[in-house]
């Protein structure tokens, strides 16, 4: 399928210019279902144009902070602010807000039309323009030919996109998406995350989503916030997220990585490279590990280090290089994935490691094989210490 | 599986004996003789004749109307009390409001009627038509209320909050969303409410009162002097009514089901 581009994407990080002023503002927001707190005193600004998403696993408190946006949950204290408005005590039906719901809530007795045109008939707008706004959302989502179908006359994804036209017809400030494609199928969705990526920057909207699908996060947002216990982890764009997790719960939440359990045994040491941290030293039951890192924690700290299986470099030769960390095993298991391979390495003391390698030949017999002795490593500046 | 000569005996005797005494009755209705269990030929008479009787017509007007009204108050108040157990998981007094939802469902009838008279005697009300609808409006809200509780269940509350979220205020939200949705099941119970109206003879003849005799109790109280063949005329018609009730439902049923798999069908071809 041919598609039209929008306009070239910038760099876009109002984040990082502290002159600029939050469009949305979560602030010490808690909420409590008796004794059950689901969201933690949490703070957290969202700018304008921004596509960010709230990230965790069920139960995180992200859809609870998205239906406290959208109005149909009040918190039990702290404020939400828009533009620098207190939205506290505005019902959701005065919010400038619209939310794509997870089941869609498609009108099942109304046509495609007459679901686009719902929000804006309740806006009291004259009848010619409703028809051209809901001819223009039609066209948006490509469902022209659909307009006089009842819900239950659409497929999955046709559902999906009126659902996503009918949030959008009201031209809302922040449109929320609560797990917008968790119901389509894996191709369908990639092919729907670029295009809402695409209706989101032609439109210029902010767009708040959640989900719990990491991949779908990284491919959409400008910014991921991961949720835990009700309480934001870290805020970061999807590259610092993944390059460099603040703490172990984001590390492991967010793609595949190895972590070991560390003493330190040097910080702050020298420095090896111009312009580079200078050295972390890290003792792991034998194992010395040295990382070019600014760190926090003092000498003899159990730190963990964390490495992502695709910087571990794997093969059957002994390193010549002597400033990179090695490690010595013995190939215990082979994940193939086609694009990668992910291969399973038992150390001497029994732990293991993964290494991931790129399949760039078209070898159906790779060269390292179940039970070959390995040599893994890495540089100074591949693996991160994490102090929490 | 062809069906055993067993199973079907067991089938005839199990249709005759709901309906020979049924088909006894219609037929009668047309007999020509007064004597009810004598064939004398065919012949309308009977019609005519119940049809000038004034008093089983008046019966018939006055179970009409009682039905049309005590099941409309019933529906409301049914539907009302569904939404409020329904949207109201906890609230002071929420058991005992279920429970006395149910309790009429369960009650003998005589204990209903007779609960009923006495609150009528201690009220000092004129015993008639008000008294039988308000009667028939109690015990029919029931039913109402545990049909519409059904289809709340599986109701998508989201779609309440889509139509809030789009701009609707609550009460229009009702009007434009919950209520065209569950208006099936409001029907459904509208139509039992009716029919429980209409043939309800013990709670109709503790609550009414002179000038307010409905159809049953007219009935009953005529045969007790002897079956006349104008009875087996008006049973017939009364038959004739649910019959074609009963058909009408089911044929809407059946249609509401093909084009429900007819639309599937469509969402599957236009997937591609």
């Amino acid at each position: 399928m041919a598609k039209s581009l929008g306009p070239v994407k910038r760099k876009f990080s109002p984040w990082t210019d502290p002159s600029a002023t939050p469009f949305i503002r979560f602030e010490n927001i808690t909420k409590r279902y008796g004794d059950f707190i689901a969201v933690d005193n949490l703070t957290l600004d969202i700018y304008e144009r921004e596509f960010f998403s709230l990230l965790g696993p069920s139960g995180c408190g992200k859809t609870t902070l998205m239906r406290m946006l959208a109005g149909f949950e009040e918190p039990t204290s702290g404020r939400i602010l828009l533009q620098g408005r207190d939205l506290s005590g505005t019902p959701p039906y005065k919010r400038p807000t619209n939310m794509m719901f997870q089941s869609y809530a498609l009108f099942p007795h109304m046509t495609v039309e007459k679901n686009i045109a719902f929000g804006l008939e309740q806006d009291g707008l004259p009848k010619p323009e409703i028809r051209a706004r809901v001819e223009e959302m039609l066209k948006l989502v490509k469902l022209e030919a659909f307009a006089r179908r009842k819900p239950a006359q659409l497929s999955g994804g046709q559902r999906q996109r009126v659902a996503l036209a009918r949030s959008l017809a009201k031209r809302p400030k922040v449109l929320l998406l609560d797990e917008p494609l968790g119901a389509l199928d894996r191709k369908l969705r990639e092919e729907t995350q670029f295009e809402l990526m695409d209706i989101q920057h032609t439109l210029g909207l902010t767009f708040l989503i959640v989900t719990h699908d990491q991949e779908e996060a990284m491919t959409v947002s400008d910014r991921i916030a991961v949720m835990d216990k009700g309480i934001v982890v870290q805020v970061a764009t999807p590259a610092e997220i993944y390059e460099g997790p603040n703490s172990r719960y984001v590390a492991e939440f967010i793609g595949d990585i190895n972590i070991l359990e560390c003493a330190l045994t040097e910080n702050a040491g020298v420095c090896l490279h111009e312009g580079h941290p200078p050295v972390v030293r890290l003792e792991s039951d034998g194992l010395s590990i040295a990382v070019e890192q600014e760190c926090p924690a003092a000498v003899g700290d159990r730190v963990a280090f964390a490495i992502r299986p695709e910087k571990v470099r794997i093969s059957l030769d002994p390193p010549a290089a002597a400033e990179t960390n090695t490690a010595h095993g013995e190939v215990w298991d082979i994940g193939y994935l086609g694009d990668f391979s992910v291969f399973l390495v038992k150390l001497e003391d029994g732990r293991v490691l993964r290494a991931a390698q790129a399949n760039v030949s078209r070898l159906v017999d790779r060269p390292i094989t179940f039970g070959d002795m390995v040599w893994l490593t890495w540089p100074l500046d591949a693996g991160l210490v994490l102090t929490r | 599986m062809k069906p055993s000569r067993f199973d079907s005996t067991v089938l005839t005797l199990c249709f005759a004996f709901l309906y020979i005494p049924i088909i006894i009755l219609v037929i009668y209705s047309f007999n020509a003789s007064k004597l009810v269990t004598v064939w004398g030929g065919f012949s309308l008479e009977w019609y005519r004749v119940m049809w000038s009787n004034e008093g089983l017509m008046d019966a018939a007007w006055v179970t009409a109307r009682v039905g049309v009204l005590s099941a409309t108050l019933g529906t409301v108040l049914g539907t009302l009390a569904a939404l409020a157990l329904n949207r109201f998981p906890r609230f002071p007094g929420r058991m005992a409001f279920t429970g006395m939802i149910y309790a009429p469902l369960v009650m003998p009838e005589v204990i209903t009627g007779l609960s009923l008279l006495l609150l009528f005697v201690a009220m000092n009300v004129d015993r008639g038509f008000w008294t039988v609808t308000i009667a028939h409006t109690t015990f029919t809200m029931c039913y109402v209320a545990i049909i519409v509780q059904s289809r709340l269940l599986t109701f998508d509350r989201s779609l309440e909050e889509a139509a809030l979220d789009l701009g609707c205020p609550p009460v229009k939200t009702f009007f434009r969303i919950t209520l065209p949705l569950i208006l099936p099941a409001i029907v459904s119970g509208w139509m039992l409410a009716f029919t429980l109206s209409l043939d309800d003879l013990v709670i109709a003849s503790f609550t009414t009162g002179p000038g307010a005799t409905t159809l049953p109790i007219k009935i009953y109280s005529q045969v007790r002097l002897g079956v006349t063949p104008e009875i087996n005329a008006v049973c017939t018609i009364l038959i004739g009514l649910v019959t074609i009730g009963v058909i009408i439902a089911s044929i809407t049923t059946k249609r509401n089901e093909a084009r429900r798999i007819r639309d599937e069908h469509a969402a599957i071809r236009g997937a591609g």
